[in-house]
């Protein structure tokens, strides 16, 4: 991809402060690659009016002498999950559609304090419930490497809009892998931080306890950069962490330097890989795990006994955290109102609920209200809870024995959409691999690794680290993308298929 | 409405052994709410103090007010509860329209404060002890207006209007222990048990504790067994239980009700009912089981609450004295009947007499002054009596009286005249020129007239008829405006009548 909307997020950065390029003209880029892609890959729920009046204000302040913030000017796609005061924010429901916020999210906020320009809202499965973006009450989302095929999910508005070139940078949050997987499908850079690291503050809660706002890039060090601004404790959000944070970017920019994969103990975890992944998923892990080795990495393997049960406990949890999130959406206050005649209080909620939730937010309602109901709940969100302590007994005993984790970020590559929107179990299975971050609250990122012979779809390697390491994922996970560039010659996303007739 | 079937008073205590319980809230008076920086004020226009969080809007989020958890340990404290090292926020999850995120934030199975005790005065002097169960936290709904249908409430009501004022504001629960061995005396030991709610809780100055306003609200929990039986009876839970009286009177209905019940071989449902000021009886409200299922888990948005053991500490040292054991230290300090000490404690009048008396009153004044002249005034303006006036401003006063400055009625014209906003008390007897006339030569002067007035009366006197004097002794007064003690007027009358 060649012109502006081919830079990446850091190079578009340094024109900006160089005043080669203006916000305006960057800004308008994006939004005319979306006018001219976006019909297809259906990334966007809605773009903004007024992206380039705020791109002029930026340029304003820095042809006035203003010190801006690294990424002033840079435009932003914005998962819908987050609620915005100048956007809709409906997270991918009809419950919500044409809602506004009287209030940004944080991470919105410090994104605008930081001069980032929001592009829109991009599409997600109906409130972040899904892995394919299938279940948007607004359509599914594009794979821009095969528009046949799903973006991954929840957040794969966010990955294809930074994947198809329409936006450098992008917002979303990862419950179970919605930041991971969709950058795993669309060959592109997605970061799971750690749990309170950044505030949820605005961030339409899905399950409370495992859901983490984090950065959607090209590049590890773009993230690095987006992470930076939004990083941090928020006061609004009581379990964002008050930690001091190093600069992402500054580990992403050590790493890219290569020296730290000498004497990184890296573990392979036994029970994320093997059978049920994908052939050509697992040729790619093997030969990064590879590279790795031969740039003096020590690999070895660890186990993770109770990581079997992760996706049974997670299906637990987040529905029930889910079902008392969700009721909320009552019509009451806001967002959609079905009302029959004559109606109750109660027929009025109930009405408004049937019309306006999706079919797999019903299912998770009704699974989650069940585990926590009287006499059921000892026994599965009890359990779950207990199969959670035993999972990050897991993580706490490989990481006496490893710096870093690495798996394939999902068994498989881009499945086609339609396979298993009937299935949900299917669909549960594809976050076996980064459910257990979320469970454990550790730091993930998926970095692109190649495509699978097979199908020529893109394949990422997810790198977990401790909590509180997330500089050293990015410090790993930049080693990982500069070994991989220069096997390949150039980065993978350099690879991906026109749009558009242009390219 | 159909009249319940009540059974005699006496009669149902014979066969049956009542068995209380309370759950009383009491609203805590923070500045800002429970979980948001939405002001905590009663009052205002409808959905003006709210914030996306009050209101549940997507996305916002719970954080602890830290100034309510201060205060429920200090109430905790006062309830003599042991303070949770570690205490969890639980949602509490069902559908109503004054339940913003349909769910309530509560606390479940790990309340900040639990196993206390508070001790109780009975009308007659003998003293009770009430066992708490726990005193947790959590978050007030909003409240609901039906418009049309019967009675303002929600069934078959045309429209509802929500007020999300109160949504968020913090309470503490109190939860009884089952209180057995009342007796007869159940509906007394319901009313003074939340008396002794009411007055810790303003001794620690956390809530206004209006019962009126809704700042403590009970829900009084009353089931009976036949006498001789070990297995407790089903339990009503009467809410709207708006003051002391009716504490006192809802226990009573309902064990008159559910023992007419009873006694007729029926069974009592587990139920919510509704108690009504104005006709005095229980309703039915909505059937309450146990199976409820409020499908608890702990709030996934907030970490435990910790409070150091510095912080329990301190708040201990700084508890004030129990109002009960206050108040039995002060009748005796102050010498005062029960039946003075009542008028004073009821009238909500000890913390001002207590600074009358401290400002140099002596206890008989202050209480006449403050029982008395005061709370009527109070009554018919109807303001709070240290509105009224400063209990320096009174103890001022009720020296001038003690001095001989004043006589009891110019006293009186001296409480107007400062309550005016005239200035001290001294500063109004100088400006009305009120005080007692004590210069001897000016009352002489005042006598002698009267009595050459009186020729008559002068004779009587003269004759040994001492009680004639009072007719002098009247016109001296009038002519003096009342500014003189009788007593020297009349000492001065015989004396002059004497030595003509």
């Amino acid at each position: 991809m060649s012109g502006i909307v081919g830079l990446t997020a850091a190079q578009l950065a340094e024109r900006l402060g160089a005043g080669e390029v203006s916000s305006v003209e960057a800004t308008s880029a994006h939004l005319d690659r979306i006018a001219a892609v976006d019909g297809d890959v259906n990334a966007f729920l809605h773009v903004s009016d007024h992206a380039l009046e705020v791109a002029r204000s930026i340029d304003d302040r820095r042809a006035a002498g203003e010190e801006l913030g690294p990424l002033a000017g840079v435009p932003l796609a914005i998962k819908d999950v987050l609620v915005t005061t100048d956007m809709p924010s409906t997270s991918g429901s009809r419950i919500l559609e044409g809602y506004m916020s009287p209030y940004d999210a944080t991470v919105v906020a410090r994104s605008r304090a930081a001069g980032l320009v929001p592009l829109g809202k991009t599409n997600m499965d109906e409130f972040a419930m899904g892995s394919s973006t299938e279940h948007s009450a607004f359509g599914p989302t594009r794979n821009p490497w095969d528009l046949s095929r799903i973006p991954g999910g929840s957040g794969g508005g966010s990955a294809a809009a930074v994947a198809a070139f329409e936006a450098p940078l992008a917002l979303g949050s990862d419950t179970g892998g919605s930041i991971r997987q969709p950058a795993h499908v669309t060959g592109t850079v997605g970061v799971k931080p750690t749990y309170g690291a950044v505030s949820r503050y605005g961030s339409i809660a899905l399950a409370s306890s495992l859901d983490q706002v984090g950065p959607v890039s090209r590049t590890v060090l773009d993230a690095g950069l987006l992470q930076d601004i939004v990083q941090g404790h928020d006061r609004f959000d009581s379990t964002s962490l008050t930690t001091q944070w190093p600069s992402m970017a500054e580990a992403a920019r050590e790493g890219a330097r290569g020296d730290v994969l000498d004497g990184l103990r890296v573990g392979i975890v036994r029970q994320l890989g093997g059978e049920g992944f994908q052939a050509g998923v697992r040729q790619r892990f093997t030969e990064t795990v590879e590279m790795l080795q031969a740039a003096g990495a020590e690999v070895v393997e660890v186990d993770a006994p109770h990581f079997e049960y992760a996706v049974a406990a997670y299906y637990l949890i987040l529905p029930a955290e889910a079902s008392s999130n969700l009721a909320k959406f009552d019509s009451v206050r806001f967002g959609l109102r079905v009302e029959p005649a004559g109606a109750t209080s109660e027929q009025m909620m109930s009405a408004t609920r049937e019309a306006g939730f999706g079919p797999e937010v019903k299912r998770r309602i009704i699974l989650g209200t069940y585990a926590l109901s009287s006499g059921y709940y000892a026994a599965y969100y009890g359990s779950a809870q207990k199969v959670r302590t035993l999972i990050q007994r897991d993580f706490s005993a490989a990481f006496a024995q490893v710096d870093v984790l690495v798996s394939p970020t999902a068994p498989t590559t881009a499945f086609p959409l339609g396979e298993r929107v009937n299935d949900p179990l299917a669909m549960y299975l594809n976050d076996v691999t980064t459910i257990p971050a979320n469970l454990a609250g550790i730091p993930g990122i998926s970095v692109p690794i190649g495509l699978a012979p097979e199908d020529s779809l893109p394949v990422g390697l997810q790198i977990m680290a401790p909590a509180y390491r997330d500089d050293r994922l990015y410090r790993v996970g930049a080693a990982v993308e500069a070994l991989v560039e220069n096997a390949l010659g150039g980065t993978l996303i350099s690879r991906a298929p026109a749009l558009g007739g242009a390219r | 409405m159909a009249a319940d079937k009540l059974m005699d008073y006496d009669a149902a205590l014979e066969l049956f052994e009542p068995v209380l319980g309370f759950e009383v809230h009491v609203e805590l008076g923070t500045k800002t709410k429970m979980f948001s920086h939405a002001p905590n004020v009663f009052g205002s226009e409808p959905n003006t103090n709210v914030t996306p969080v009050c209101l549940g809007l997507p996305g916002s989020l719970p954080v602890v007010n830290e100034q309510a958890v201060r205060y429920s340990i200090s109430l905790g404290l006062a309830l003599g509860c042991q303070i949770a090292a570690s205490s969890r926020f639980a949602r509490k999850n069902y559908f109503y329209p004054d339940n913003p995120k349909n769910y309530q934030i509560s606390q479940y199975d790990e309340p900040i404060a639990f196993e206390g005790s508070v001790e109780i005065e009975l009308p007659d002097g003998s003293l009770r002890t009430i066992p708490i169960e726990r005193a947790h936290m959590e978050e007030d709904a909003g409240k609901l207006t039906h418009l049309g249908g019967s009675g303002g409430r929600i069934q078959g009501a045309s429209s509802s209007l929500v007020d999300y004022n109160r949504a968020g504001v913090p309470l503490v629960e109190i939860v009884t222990h089952p209180i057995f061995g009342t007796e007869a005396l159940a509906p007394e030991v319901g009313r003074a048990y939340v008396g002794a709610i009411r007055d810790i809780v303003l001794s620690l100055g956390i809530s206004e504790a209006k019962m009126e306003r809704g700042n403590l609200r009970c829900d009084a929990n009353v089931s009976l067994r036949p006498r001789g039986q070990e297995k407790l009876g089903t339990r009503t839970e009467t809410k709207n239980v708006n003051s002391l009286r009716s504490v006192e009177r809802a226990v009573r209905y309902e064990i008159q009700r559910q023992a007419a019940i009873l006694a007729e071989g029926g069974t009592i449902t587990q139920e919510t009912r509704h108690w009504h000021e104005d006709t005095g009886v229980t309703s039915s409200g909505r059937p309450k089981s146990d199976a409820d299922d409020y499908r608890y888990f702990p709030e996934p948005d907030l970490l435990p609450v910790v409070p150091s053991a510095e912080l329990v500490e301190q708040l201990r040292s700084e508890l004030p004295e129990q109002p009960l054991a206050r108040r039995r230290r002060l009748k005796a300090d102050w010498g005062f009947t029960d039946l003075e000490f009542q008028d004073v404690a009821n009238g909500g009048l000890v913390d001002v007499v207590e600074a009358t008396i401290a400002a140099g009153s002596s206890p008989a004044a202050a209480r006449k002054w403050w029982t008395g002249e005061i709370s009527r005034r109070a009554n018919a303006d109807g303001v709070e009596v240290t509105e009224v006036i400063q209990p320096e401003r009174v103890a001022e006063i009720a020296a001038l009286v003690e001095a001989g400055t004043l006589t009891d009625k110019l006293a009186r014209q001296v409480l107007e005249g400062v309550i005016a906003g005239e200035g001290t008390a001294q500063e109004v007897v100088d400006a009305r020129g009120l005080a007692v006339v004590s210069d001897d030569g000016a009352l002489i002067a005042a006598v002698d007239e009267a009595l050459a007035a009186q020729p008559d009366v002068l004779a009587k006197i003269r004759d040994g008829k001492v009680q004639a004097a009072g007719a002098i002794i009247g016109s001296v007064m009038k002519a003096m405006r009342g500014q003189a003690d009788a007593a020297r007027v009349r000492e001065l009358v015989l004396e002059r009548a004497a030595a003509e």
